[in-house]
């Protein structure tokens, strides 16, 4: 009888070392996630909160994005010019982007001969592991007085008179303005977008292209007509994702952008954006203000990343519930 | 039946054909005719090829690389490897074990292979309106043609792709296990549909389903292994068959 019960009893003990051991899993495992997941963005928000307040009560919401002066002697700040340039070279980046990686995620999915198509998805993938200074470093150097003596003396001639448009294309081109730097960042997150928009293509079940050429349909109409419009919040996820990137990168665009405080007036004027101003000139800012200024144009950007971010991851889950079924 | 078989015409005819995925042959020397305007079953347990002969019928396996064929496939007395593969599939149409709605409206489902060819306008309108109606669907929809096609229902979608499938006026039209994923209602009137479109369409169908092969099919083949067992009447194979391997099979013995 003793025996049986020392049996039992070692019995339960390895159950509940196994329960701690789960527990203990469970706890720490989930702690890591929380952290990485929820806690984490928010701590850096609150961060950035709190270091910003002394501007926020300064200058308020609105006045700070608004206005344009930047001034660090009068202790002056307002946003407007780096918000603008952000904005600007991120929609630029995308509108020259997003035909390219939709061209891209087209041709590995649906065009490429199959041998072909790993080698094509691993060399757009490889364009995201060069790290961004070289982005920088080759743009200023390189694409940068191609610019300036080749393109953009073209296009001034091409475009420069044509009403409206034309507006965009004057100034001394110089090379290190709008254009290069957002053609630079449309290199950066081509990779990004033509892969979430060619996971997308590929989330089309293949009988469903098969009933679109079962009606006599060419690789072209199923392509125009039925797996475009079928991954359509998918492909908008994708172009956001990328937006996401371009609006954070600091290292290429510091090189690029001429570190101007004004609202360009054309494509080829130097301008700043948010990370430009934070890169250049934290090591600058000797008064309080003047970094409470700078957290303040931080918290902007991690609020506008933030949100884009989670439009896009909204309207990817929202593609992949339909066609879950 | 007797009455019938005086006038019988061959629409499509599939002599020596064999098919390799790669390496592995998956149909062995197929030879067996369609008759116009019956309904022709294929039969036989999981892999014995009856789906992939099938899809040989419009050439769908031209999608996909490192496929090949052997042998010949006649439609109307002309080899379909010679003719363009497009034209091909407006003349075979294809109807899928799931539906398959695009993203768009009702209408526009329907219309999409009638715009493919260019039809526009008022003739457009009449032949989707036909094309519904000849798939039964026209009742149900009528009053919201302009909704999306995925707010039907399973068994709608599948007669809304049979209507999309037929609008374009097909010579022969292949089902591919096509109620595998319906309810009985719903099959049941996929079936009564399938009937129906054979006055008009020769019908090719691979079915899972002996039952439905008996209910509403005039000819039927037996596969195993890659081979065409036996291909006989209908009533032959499952009352008579020629073949012991058949026999088993209809019966229920394996499979």
């Amino acid at each position: 009888m003793e025996q049986v019960a020392e049996v039992q009893k070692s019995l339960r003990e390895i159950k509940t070392r196994g329960e701690f051991l789960e527990r203990f899993l469970k706890l720490s495992l989930g702690f890591w996630a929380l952290f990485a997941g929820l806690l984490f963005p928010i701590l850096a928000g609150v961060i950035l909160l709190y270091e910003a307040r002394l501007a926020i009560e300064k200058f308020g919401f609105i006045h700070f994005l608004t206005y344009t002066n930047w001034d660090p002697v009068q202790e002056d700040f307002g946003a407007a010019t780096m918000i603008f340039g952000t904005v600007v070279s991120t929609l630029l980046s995308m509108l020259i982007a997003a035909p390219v990686a939709i061209g891209i995620a087209i041709f590995i999915t649906e065009l490429a001969p199959n041998w072909f198509k790993p080698i094509v998805s691993t060399a757009v993938e490889l364009l995201a592991a060069i790290p961004s200074i070289i982005y920088g470093l080759w743009g200023f150097f390189i694409l940068a007085p191609i610019m300036a003596t080749k393109v953009e003396p073209w296009l001034q001639d091409k475009l420069g008179d044509v009403p409206l448009i034309g507006k965009l294309f004057q100034g001394a081109p110089t090379g290190v303005d709008v254009l290069t730097t957002s053609l630079v960042l449309s290199i950066m997150i081509i990779p990004f977008m033509a892969a979430v928009v060619r996971d997308a293509f590929n989330m089309v079940p293949p009988i469903m292209k098969e009933s679109a050429y079962g009606l006599g349909a060419t690789k072209w109409e199923v392509i125009r007509q039925v797996v475009i419009p079928y991954t359509a919040s998918g492909i908008a996820g994708g172009l956001i994702l990328s937006a996401g990137r371009a609006l954070g990168e600091t290292m290429a665009v510091t090189f690029l952008a001429g570190n101007n405080p004004q609202i360009p007036k054309s494509l080829l004027e130097p301008f700043t954006t948010i990370t430009v101003a934070l890169a250049n000139q934290f090591t600058e800012a000797d008064t309080d203000v003047y970094l409470s200024a700078l957290y303040y144009a931080g918290l902007l950007l991690y609020l506008v990343s933030f949100t884009m971010l989670g439009i896009a991851k909204f309207m990817v889950l929202r593609l992949e519930k339909r066609w879950k079924t | 039946m007797v009455e019938t078989q005086t006038a019988l015409k061959t629409r499509m005819e599939v002599k020596n054909l064999n098919f390799y995925y790669g390496s592995t042959q998956a149909l062995k020397n197929i030879n067996m005719p369609i008759y116009d305007r019956k309904v022709t079953a294929l039969i036989g347990p999981s892999g014995c090829g009856k789906t992939t002969l099938l899809r040989c019928l419009n050439r769908m396996h031209d999608l996909y690389p490192n496929n090949r064929y052997e042998g010949d496939i006649l439609l109307d007395g002309e080899s379909i490897f010679n003719m363009d593969v497009i034209d091909l599939r407006s003349k075979v149409g294809m109807v899928f074990q799931k539906p398959t709605p695009f993203p768009m409206s009702i209408f526009d489902n329907v219309a999409f292979g009638l715009r493919l060819k260019g039809i526009k306008g008022t003739e457009l309108k009449d032949r989707v309106e036909k094309a519904l109606k000849d798939a039964a669907l026209w009742d149900e929809v009528k009053d919201r043609l302009k909704d999306s096609a995925f707010s039907l229902s399973g068994g709608q979608q599948q007669r809304l792709c049979i209507a999309r499938a037929i609008a374009v006026e097909p010579e022969v039209l292949l089902f591919d296990e096509p109620t595998s994923a319906l309810d009985p209602i719903s099959t049941a009137k996929i079936e009564e549909l399938i009937v129906e479109l054979k006055r008009k369409i020769t019908i090719v169908i691979v079915t899972h389903n002996m039952q439905q092969a008996a209910r509403i099919s005039d000819y039927t083949g037996f596969m195993y292994l890659g081979e065409l067992i036996e291909f006989n009447p209908t009533e032959k194979i499952f009352t008579k068959p020629d073949e012991k391997l058949t026999e088993d099979y209809v019966t229920g013995r394996f499979g």
